[in-house]
C-alpha cells in the first residue's frame, strides 16, 4: 500500500529545514508559501528519508479568495506519497515558481494550469497555452469565467 | 565545394492516418533525419473538467466514458473509486468481483487495439489489426450482452454496478478466456520472430530508466524501461490484493519492449479473469446510495492502473450535489513529454512507429 | 516468324499495297495487346482485393456482381467522376505530364512480351534490353510527380524514389544477364524457346534476386515506402485526383502485370506446357506470380529507407555478382553437360550463399547523432 505520509510530521521536518516556508499541515498534506516552494520541493526530492522522485499529479483549484496549486509526490523506492500545496492570493497576476527543473513531468501539467487557470509559473522553459489557441482571451476553469 | 542543405519543417498534421486521433506534430527534418519534434494538442478539447462542475456525481459518469474511449470501463472505475473514497461508501462483494472482470476484459481489448495499430504503423497493411479485431469482436459482443453498448459503456455506478449480468455472460466469458492463450501464442509466433519487425523496433526509440521516472511516465511505457511499478501491486485498489498475477518488466525501453510488455500483460489479465470468474459470489450489485449524493467537505484522489497508464481523478467536494473541482490526470499526456528524447536522430518512419508504441488516445490528452 | 508477320504476308499476297498491309497488321497487333493488358489489369485489381481480403480474414468486395467481379469497373467509374484538382502553386505542365510519363512505359513493355507461340507484337532481337531501358523511365515520372505537387510529403516520396529505383536496377540487370548467358540471345522468343528446363530450377538464386528486385521496382510491399500510407500519406500521388490518379492506379497494376509477364518469360518458361493452349499456360503462370506478390503484401511489414538501400547494395548486389560468375563459369566450361547436374550445382550454390548472407549481413543500425 502506498502510505500517505502524515502532514504534521512532514510539516515539522520542513519547519526544521526551512523555517521561512510557513509549513502548515492540512486535511490532505502540507501547505507551504509560494516563495519557498522551489526549495521545499528540492528538499523533499533530495532528502533520503523522503526521496520523492516521481511527480504524480499537478493541478490547481480556484477557491474564490485564493488559488491553490496541488502537487502529489510519490517515492517509488519507499512507496509513500505526500500532497504538497501552495496558495496564491493575487487574483490578477497569480505567479508561482515552476518545478520543471526538479521533475520534468511538470512541463505539460504546468502549461495546462497556465492555460486553463491563468497562473504563471516563473522559470518554465516554454510557458505557452496548451489546449486553447494563441490569442484566446480569458482562462476558462476559473470560477468567474461564464 | 560543400553541399548546402537546410532543414525543413513538416507538419504531421491533425489529419493523418497514423496519429491515432487529431494530433499535430511540428517536425524539423534534415532530409529524413528528425531534428526536433513539437507536439501541438487541443484539437479535441471539450472542457470536460469545467462541465463536471455543473453536473451531479452520477451525471459525470457518461462524461468519463469519453475520455479514453477505447477503455471506457476503466475510466468509469477510476472515477467511482474516487467518489467512494470521498464519501466513504462500501460496495458489495459481487460488485467488486464484477468490477475486476470488467476492468481486466477492458485491458485485453485496449491492448489488442494498441498492438494491432502499432504493427499497422510499421506498414503491415491492416492484416495484424484484423487478426486482433477477431478477438476483440468477441469481447465487444460480451460487453454488448451486458450493457448494450460497444464503445462507451457507462456501466459502473457510485456504489457498484448499474445492473446485474445476464446468464449468458459467464459461459461466453469462460469460453473466451479458454481460447485466448492459444491466440496469443499464434500471434507471438507470427510477429515476435519476424525479421522485419525486429529490425525496425529493436533498439529504436529508447527511453532510459532515469528519464522515464523523471518525466512521470506510467503504465507499459514505464514498465518497459525497467521500473517495476504497477498501481495494482503498489497501491492495490478494489480487491486486487486477492489475485495472483505478475508484472512484466522490460529491459531497454525500446519499441519492442513496449510491445512485449503489452503482450505479457494480456496473458496476466487472462490469469486474473480465470481467478475472478471462479470466485464470483452471489448477492446484490449496488450499495444503497442516495440519488443526489452529497459527500462531506473534503478532497480525494482515486487512481487506478488503466491500460495506458495511471489514470487519476482528483475531486474536491463542498457538500453540494456537484463537485467543486473535477480534475483528471491523463497518463498519455505525461508519457508524451519524452517524445522528443526518444525520436531525435532517428528517421520519419521511426517517429511514427515510436509514437504508435506510446499508444495515445486523444480523448484523454485533450479532455 | 511471328503471327503478325504471317498476317502481313497474307495481306501482301492479296495484293494490298506495302504500307497498308504494314499499317493494318500493326493496328491489329496493337489492339490485341491493349485488350490483353486492359482486361488483365482489371482482373488483377479484382484478384488483389479479394485475395487481400481472404488473407485478412474478411470477405473482400462481394456486392457488385457475383463475387464482386464488377468492383473494378465501379472503382474506375468512381475515379473518373472525381474532380481534377491541381494545387495552386504546383508546376502545371509537369504536374500534367507526370502520370503520362509513368503510365506509357508500362504499355511499351508489352510490345515484346510473347504470350503464345509466335504471338508477339514485335520480335526485337534486343528484347530484354528494350524492357530494362523502358521501365527505368517510370522513375523519372514518379520523381516529377513528387516535385511538381509542391507538397513536402510528395517531395519526401520523390527523394526515396530515386534512391530506391536506382539501387534496385543493378541486381535486376545482373540477374537478367545470367539468364541471357544461358539462353544465348537477348530476344524474348529465343529465351522462352531455349528453356527446356525452366530457369527457376536452373538458376534459383537468379530468380530470387530478380523477383525481389522487381518487387522493389514496382513499389509494392515490403518495399512500398514511396506510398507508405501510414507515414507519408500516399507519397507521390498525394495531390492527384480524377483521371490523373486513375493513370497512377492503373499504372501500378500495369507495372505488376508487366513484371509478372517478364518473370514468367524469363524464369518460368513463358507459354510452354503440356496439353493446354500456350496462351492459357501463360495466363496461369502470370496469375501464380501475381498471387505470390499479393501474398507478400498481405503478410510483411515495411522496411525503412536506409535498411532498404542496405539490402540492395550489401545484400542483393554481391549475391548477383557471384551468381553471374557461377553462371558464366558454367556456360564457358561445361556447355555440353547434362542440365540436371547444373541444376544440382546451382541449387547448392544458392543455398550456401543465402545462408551465408543471412548470417553475415544485418539490417540494423540507423541512429544519426545530431
Amino acid at each position: 500500500m502506498t502510505r500517505a505520509l502524515n502532514g504534521e510530521q512532514v510539516a515539522k521536518k520542513i519547519i526544521e529545514a526551512y523555517p521561512g516556508a510557513d509549513a502548515v499541515a492540512d486535511r490532505a498534506g502540507v501547505i507551504v508559501n509560494s516563495e519557498s516552494l522551489f526549495q521545499v520541493a528540492e528538499f523533499l526530492k533530495k532528502a533520503p528519508e523522503f526521496d520523492f522522485n516521481y511527480l504524480g499529479d499537478l493541478t490547481a483549484v480556484d477557491y474564490t479568495d485564493y488559488f491553490e496549486v496541488v502537487y502529489r509526490l510519490v517515492s517509488l523506492e519507499h512507496n509513500h506519497s505526500l500532497v504538497l500545496k501552495t496558495r496564491c492570493y493575487d487574483r490578477d497576476n497569480p505567479a508561482v515558481p515552476s518545478v520543471t527543473k526538479i521533475w520534468r513531468a511538470a512541463n505539460f501539467m504546468e502549461r495546462e494550469v497556465y492555460d486553463l487557470m491563468g497562473i504563471v509559473f516563473m522559470g518554465h522553459p516554454n510557458l505557452k497555452r496548451l489546449f486553447l489557441w494563441e490569442g484566446f482571451e480569458g482562462h476558462p476553469l476559473r470560477r468567474d469565467y461564464l | 565545394m560543400a553541399l548546402q542543405t537546410e532543414p525543413f519543417i513538416l507538419n504531421v498534421g491533425p489529419q493523418h492516418p497514423s496519429t491515432h486521433g487529431v494530433f499535430r506534430m511540428k517536425v524539423t527534418l534534415d532530409g529524413e533525419v528528425v531534428l526536433d519534434v513539437e507536439p501541438v494538442i487541443g484539437y479535441l478539447h471539450r472542457g470536460i473538467e469545467k462541465m463536471g462542475e455543473n453536473r451531479t456525481y452520477t451525471q459525470i459518469i457518461p462524461l468519463t466514458d469519453r475520455l479514453d474511449y477505447l477503455a471506457s470501463l476503466t475510466n468509469n472505475l477510476a472515477y467511482v473509486l474516487a467518489v467512494e473514497k470521498l464519501a466513504g461508501i462500501k460496495i458489495p462483494e459481487r460488485a467488486e468481483y464484477l468490477r475486476i472482470i470488467m476492468a481486466e476484459s477492458m485491458r485485453i481489448s485496449s491492448h489488442l487495439m494498441a498492438v494491432g495499430f502499432f504493427l499497422n504503423d510499421l506498414g503491415a497493411m491492416m492484416t495484424p489489426v484484423l487478426y486482433m479485431w477477431r478477438e476483440r469482436e468477441k469481447l465487444l459482443d460480451l460487453f454488448e450482452m451486458v450493457c448494450g453498448q460497444r464503445l462507451t459503456y457507462n456501466y459502473m455506478r457510485i456504489g457498484g454496478m448499474s445492473h446485474d449480468i445476464p446468464e449468458e455472460f459467464l459461459p461466453a466469458l469462460k469460453k473466451f478466456v479458454a481460447e485466448m492463450p492459444k491466440f496469443l501464442d499464434e500471434y507471438d509466433q507470427l510477429i515476435a520472430k519476424n525479421e522485419i519487425v525486429l529490425v525496425r523496433t529493436k533498439g529504436v526509440g529508447i527511453l532510459p530508466k532515469e528519464t522515464a521516472i523523471d518525466i512521470g511516465a506510467s503504465g507499459p511505457v514505464l514498465r518497459a524501461s525497467g521500473v517495476k511499478w504497477d498501481t495494482r501491486k503498489a497501491d492495490p485498489y478494489s480487491i486486487y490484493d486477492r489475485f495472483d498475477f505478475e508484472i512484466p518488466v522490460g529491459t531497454t525501453g525500446d519499441n519492442y519492449d513496449r510491445y512485449w510488455v503489452r503482450m505479457q500483460e494480456m496473458r496476466q489479465s487472462v490469469r486474473i479473469l480465470e481467478q475472478a470468474i471462479a470466485q464470483l459470489p452471489t448477492g446484490v450489485v449496488q450499495a444503497d446510495v442516495p440519488q443526489l449524493l452529497r459527500p462531506p467537505v473534503g478532497e480525494a484522489y482515486g487512481h487506478i492502473e488503466a491500460p495506458k497508464g495511471e489514470l487519476g481523478f482528483y475531486l474536491v467536494s463542498d457538500n453540494s450535489i456537484a463537485p467543486y473541482r473535477f480534475h483528471i490526470h491523463p497518463p498519455t499526456l505525461i508519457n508524451l513529454t519524452a517524445l522528443k528524447d526518444m525520436v531525435v536522430g532517428w528517421k520519419i518512419a521511426d517517429l511514427i512507429v515510436t509514437f504508435g508504441s506510446i499508444d495515445v488516445v486523444l480523448g484523454e490528452i485533450d479532455r | 516468324m511471328t503471327l503478325l508477320e504471317s498476317f502481313r504476308l497474307f495481306l501482301l499476297n492479296m495484293n494490298w499495297p506495302d504500307w497498308a498491309a504494314y499499317l493494318v497488321a500493326g493496328l491489329v497487333g496493337i489492339i490485341i495487346v491493349l485488350a490483353f493488358v486492359v482486361v488483365l489489369v482489371i482482373v488483377f485489381i479484382w484478384v488483389e482485393r479479394r485475395l487481400l481480403g481472404r488473407f485478412q480474414i474478411r470477405l473482400g468486395p462481394n456486392r457488385l456482381g457475383p463475387e464482386g467481379i464488377f468492383q473494378p469497373l465501379a472503382t474506375a467509374a468512381k475515379i473518373l467522376m472525381k474532380e481534377d484538382i491541381v494545387p495552386a502553386k504546383a508546376d502545371k505542365i509537369i504536374h500534367w505530364l507526370a502520370p503520362v510519363i509513368v503510365f506509357v512505359p508500362v504499355l511499351l513493355i508489352f510490345a515484346v512480351v510473347p504470350i503464345g507461340q509466335g504471338a508477339i507484337l514485335s520480335d526485337l532481337n534486343v528484347g530484354i534490353v528494350y524492357v530494362v531501358a523502358v521501365s527505368a523511365v517510370s522513375a523519372v515520372g514518379i520523381y516529377a510527380a513528387g516535385w511538381a505537387s509542391n507538397n513536402k510529403y510528395a517531395m519526401i516520396a520523390a527523394f526515396r524514389t530515386v534512391a530506391q529505383m536506382v539501387s534496385y536496377e543493378l541486381p535486376v540487370v545482373l540477374a537478367i544477364i545470367g539468364v541471357v548467358l544461358m539462353a544465348g540471345s537477348l530476344s524474348m522468343t529465343q529465351i522462352v524457346e531455349s528453356q527446356t528446363i525452366p530457369y527457376i530450377i536452373l538458376q534459383p538464386l537468379g530468380f530470387v534476386i530478380f523477383f525481389l528486385g522487381t518487387i522493389a521496382e514496382m513499389n509494392r510491399s515490403p518495399f512500398d515506402l514511396l506510398e507508405a500510407d501510414s507515414e507519408i500519406v500516399a507519397g507521390y500521388h498525394i495531390e492527384y485526383s480524377g483521371m490523373k490518379f486513375a493513370m497512377f492506379y492503373l499504372g501500378e497494376y500495369g507495372h505488376a502485370l508487366a513484371y509478372a509477364c517478364i518473370v514468367t518469360t524469363l524464369f518460368l518458361s513463358g507459354w510452354q506446357g503440356p496439353w493446354l493452349p500456350p496462351i492459357l499456360w501463360f495466363i496461369i503462370k502470370v496469375f501464380l506470380v501475381f498471387g505470390t506478390i499479393v501474398w507478400m503484401r498481405a503478410t510483411l511489414p515495411r522496411l525503412r529507407v536506409d535498411q532498404l538501400m542496405g539490402f540492395a547494395w550489401k545484400g542483393l548486389l554481391p549475391m548477383a555478382i557471384i551468381n553471374l560468375f557461377i553462371i558464366a563459369a558454367e556456360v564457358l566450361w561445361l556447355p555440353q553437360i547434362n542440365l540436371w547436374i547444373l541444376v544440382a550445382i546451382n541449387i547448392a550454390a544458392a543455398g550456401v550463399l543465402i545462408l551465408l548472407w543471412s548470417r553475415l549481413f544485418t539490417l540494423g543500425g540507423g541512429r544519426v547523432e545530431v
